[in-house]
C-alpha cells in the first residue's frame, strides 16, 4: 500500500506551477485579457493552481503559431514524425508515476488507476500511432495500360480539438497521437474542470514536438471552446462531449465546410445472460467484477455499464453477488493505491448525479445501495464523493436513459434473448455495450444485435489502442483509438496520370 | 417559483436571477437541454437563435421571467422569456417529467453562457401528476 503526498505537501513526486499561461508556439504565453481561473482538486475542493483564462484573441494566436508550423511538420517524413512519437511515450514512461499522481490530484480518479491503466494507455497509444503511420500506404489503381491514379495521404493541416475532463491526458492523447502522425498542428482546448494536467505534461514533453505544432490554450467553452470551434482557420474539429455542443459543433463546421468527430456518450447495458450463473468458478467471479465496473472512474466514462440487464431466472441470486461484490468497492482518498472509487471530478457533476438520484427515487426506482453523497474526513471533507449506487427499476425510467456519469447502475431483468435486445436497444445512444455468456452462440449474436460502436464480450471496460471506438445513433461519428482514426485527419490526393503519347480525339 | 401556471418548465429564483444578469450581457437567450456524456442533462443557455432549432427539436415551454427591483420596492421591471427547448427524441423518454431549470456553484463546460460566472444551471425533475399531464395533452 503507498499514499502518495499531495501535490504542494512535503514529500510530493508531483509538482504543479502556481500558474499556468497558454501553450503557444512552444512557450508559455499569458492570456490576452491578463485573466486566471482557479482550479481546486475534487479531491478536497481546495484550489491547488490557477490556469490562463483565454478567449477569440488567444485562439487567434495559437491559430498563428499552428499555421506557422503547420508546412513543416506536414512535410516531415513518417519516420521522423513516428520517432517524436515514440520519443514522447518514452519521456512519459520515464515519469509515469508523477504524471500519474498530478492527475488524478485534478481529476479525483483513484491512483491505481491512473497508474495502471489512464497513463500506461496514453503511452501506448503514442507507439501505436508511431507504427501506424510508418505502416500506412497510399494506393494506386491501374485505370488502363497508360492511366494511372495514386492516391496520396496528406495532413488536413491545422485542426482543433476539444478535450474532455474525465481522463484529461488520455482522452487528448486519443486525439493528438493520430493528429499529429498524421502530420496535422493542433490547438487543443482542454475542460475547464481540468486544465492543468495536460500542461503538467506539456512540462515533461513539450521539448520533444516543434514550437506550434501543438498549442494548447485554456478557457471556458463560451469564451475559448466557441472561438475555436468555429474558426474558419481550422481543417477539422473533434469534440467529446454532450450532445447538444455536439450539435452545435457541428453547426459551426457546416458553416466552414470542414468534417468533424464527435464522440457523444451513451447508456450502455451490461448483459447478464443465465448460463454466467451455471458455476461458481473464476467466470461467475470476473462476471461480477464486470456488473461492478459501473464504479470504475467513479462512473465518469462515456461507455460506463450504467444498465445492468439480467435474465429473470438468475436474477435474484446474481444480483446479491453483485450487490456484495458493489459494498465491498473501497472509497476513499484517490492517491491511496488501495482506494477503488475516488471524487466525482466537480461540483456541479455532484450535484448533477444527486438530482439523478432524487428523479430515480421519484420515479419509484429502488436504491439496492448507496443513493448518497459520502461524507469522508479531515482534507477530504470538501471533496465530491458519492457511494457507489445500485437501483432497481424499468428501462423506461430517466436513470435508465440518460447518463448520469456517476457511480449509478440501473439494473433491470428480461426474460429472453428478445427482450434482452429489444431493452439493451431501446435508448437514444449506441457506444459501448457488455455481453456476458458462456456460449459463444448466444454471445456472437447478441454482439451483433446490439446497435453499439463497442460491444465487450466476456470483458468491460478494456481500451487497447487497436480496437475502435465509437459511437452508432446518438453517440456520435467516427472511430477512434484504431488507425481508421488517420483517415480523420488526413485527405486524400488523388493524381490521375495519363502516361499516353495520344490525344483522346475529342478536340 | 416564478411560473405557477401548468407548464413543463420553472425556474428557480436564483436561476432567474442569474438569467436577468446573463440577458443583460448576451442579449435574448435560450435554453436547450443536453443529453450524453460528461456535462450531459445539462441544459445549456445560448444567446437565443446561436443553436440552430428544427423538426428534431421540441418547445418545452418560455420561462416568463422580469429584470428589475424587487417586488417590494413598487417598481416594475422588464419582463422577457427565455424559451425552452429539446430534442424530440430525448423528450419521448423525459415526457412525463416536469423540469426546474436551477443554478449551483461549480463549472460546467460546453458553450452555456454562464460557465464564467462560476455556476452552473442544472436540471431539478419531479413527475408530473395525472392532472398536468392531462392538461399538457
Amino acid at each position: 500500500m503507498t499514499v502518495y503526498a499531495a501535490p504542494g505537501q512535503p514529500g510530493a513526486i508531483a509538482e504543479y506551477r502556481a500558474r499556468y499561461d497558454h501553450w503557444i508556439g512552444g512557450e508559455y504565453v499569458p492570456p490576452a485579457s491578463g485573466q486566471y481561473f482557479e482550479n481546486p482538486s475534487p479531491v478536497t475542493g481546495q484550489t491547488f493552481t490557477e490556469v490562463a483564462r483565454g478567449n477569440a484573441e488567444d485562439i487567434e494566436r495559437a491559430l498563428d503559431a499552428a499555421h506557422g508550423a503547420a508546412p513543416a511538420w506536414g512535410r516531415t517524413s513518417v519516420t521522423e514524425r513516428a520517432n517524436v512519437l515514440n520519443r514522447i511515450a518514452d519521456r512519459m514512461e520515464a515519469h509515469l508515476e508523477e504524471i500519474a499522481v498530478a492527475e488524478t490530484w485534478e481529476n479525483g480518479k483513484p491512483v491505481r488507476e491512473t497508474l495502471a491503466a489512464d497513463i500506461p494507455l496514453a503511452i501506448d497509444h503514442f507507439r501505436y500511432f508511431a507504427g501506424a503511420i510508418r505502416a500506412q500506404e497510399g494506393s494506386i489503381s491501374e485505370i488502363d495500360e497508360d492511366t494511372i491514379a495514386y492516391h496520396f495521404h496528406e495532413p488536413l493541416g491545422v485542426v482543433g480539438q476539444i478535450i474532455p475532463w474525465n481522463f484529461p491526458i488520455l482522452m487528448a492523447t486519443w486525439k493528438l497521437a493520430p493528429a499529429l502522425a498524421a502530420g496535422n498542428a493542433v490547438v487543443l482546448k482542454p475542460a475547464e474542470q481540468t486544465p492543468a494536467s495536460i500542461l503538467f505534461l506539456i512540462d515533461i514533453i513539450g521539448d520533444l514536438l516543434p514550437p506550434g505544432v501543438l498549442n494548447v490554450v485554456n478557457g471556458f467553452g463560451v469564451e475559448a471552446g466557441k472561438p475555436l470551434a468555429s474558426s474558419s482557420r481550422i481543417r477539422k474539429i473533434a469534440f467529446t462531449g454532450e450532445t447538444t455542443t455536439g450539435r452545435l459543433i457541428m453547426q459551426y463546421a457546416s458553416q466552414n465546410i470542414i468534417p468533424v468527430t464527435l464522440e457523444l456518450g451513451g447508456k450502455s447495458p451490461n448483459i447478464f445472460f443465465s448460463d454466467v450463473a451455471s458455476a461458481r468458478d473464476d467466470y461467475y467471479d470476473k462476471a461480477l467484477e464486470g456488473f461492478t465496473m459501473f464504479a470504475l472512474n467513479q462512473g465518469e466514462v462515456c461507455t460506463c455499464p450504467s444498465r445492468a440487464l439480467i435474465q429473470a431466472d438468475i436474477y435474484d441470486q446474481f444480483l446479491g453477488d453483485a450487490l456484495e461484490r458493489t459494498k465491498a468497492v473501497k472509497q476513499g482518498n484517490p492517491l491511496d493505491t488501495e482506494t477503488m472509487i475516488g471524487a466525482q471530478a466537480s461540483n456541479d457533476q455532484l450535484e448533477k448525479i444527486l438530482s439523478y438520484i432524487d428523479i430515480g427515487k421519484a420515479e419509484g426506482a429502488r436504491v439496492l445501495t448507496g443513493g448518497h453523497r459520502a461524507e469522508l474526513d479531515g482534507d477530504l471533507a470538501g471533496g465530491y464523493y458519492v457511494t457507489p449506487t445500485v437501483f432497481e427499476g424499468k428501462n423506461s425510467m430517466r436513470i435508465f436513459q440518460e447518463e448520469i456519469f456517476g457511480p449509478v447502475v440501473s439494473v433491470t431483468e428480461f426474460a429472453d434473448f428478445d427482450d434482452a435486445m429489444k431493452i439493451a436497444n431501446d435508448t437514444l445512444y449506441g457506444l459501448g455495450a457488455g455481453v456476458w455468456s458462456r456460449l459463444g452462440e448466444t454471445a456472437y449474436r447478441a454482439g451483433r444485435t446490439i446497435e453499439a460502436g463497442r460491444v465487450w464480450t466476456n470483458c468491460y471496460h478494456a481500451y487497447p489502442a487497436a480496437a475502435a471506438f465509437g459511437g452508432y445513433k446518438g453517440s456520435g461519428v467516427g472511430r477512434e483509438n484504431h488507425k481508421m482514426m488517420l483517415d480523420h485527419y488526413q485527405q486524400t490526393k488523388n493524381l490521375l496520370v495519363s502516361y499516353s503519347g495520344q490525344k483522346l480525339g475529342f478536340f | 417559483m416564478t411560473d405557477d401556471a401548468v407548464s413543463r418548465v420553472a425556474v428557480t429564483d436564483a436561476a432567474a436571477g442569474l438569467l436577468a444578469r446573463l440577458r443583460r450581457q448576451h442579449g435574448d437567450l435560450m435554453f436547450h437541454q443536453s443529453g450524453g456524456c460528461c456535462d450531459g442533462s445539462s441544459p445549456m443557455c445560448y444567446p437565443d437563435g446561436d443553436f440552430l432549432l428544427g423538426d428534431a427539436d421540441v418547445h418545452l415551454g418560455d420561462l416568463l421571467l422580469t429584470d428589475g427591483p424587487p417586488a417590494a420596492t413598487g417598481a416594475t421591471g422588464e419582463e422577457f422569456t427565455v424559451p425552452v427547448w429539446m430534442s424530440r427524441a430525448q423528450f419521448e423518454y423525459w415526457r412525463h417529467t416536469h423540469l426546474t431549470i436551477d443554478v449551483v456553484p461549480g463549472r460546467g463546460a460546453g458553450f452555456s453562457v454562464e460557465a464564467p460566472e462560476g455556476v452552473r444551471f442544472l436540471i431539478r425533475s419531479r413527475l408530473l401528476t395525472d392532472a398536468e399531464v392531462a392538461t399538457l395533452r
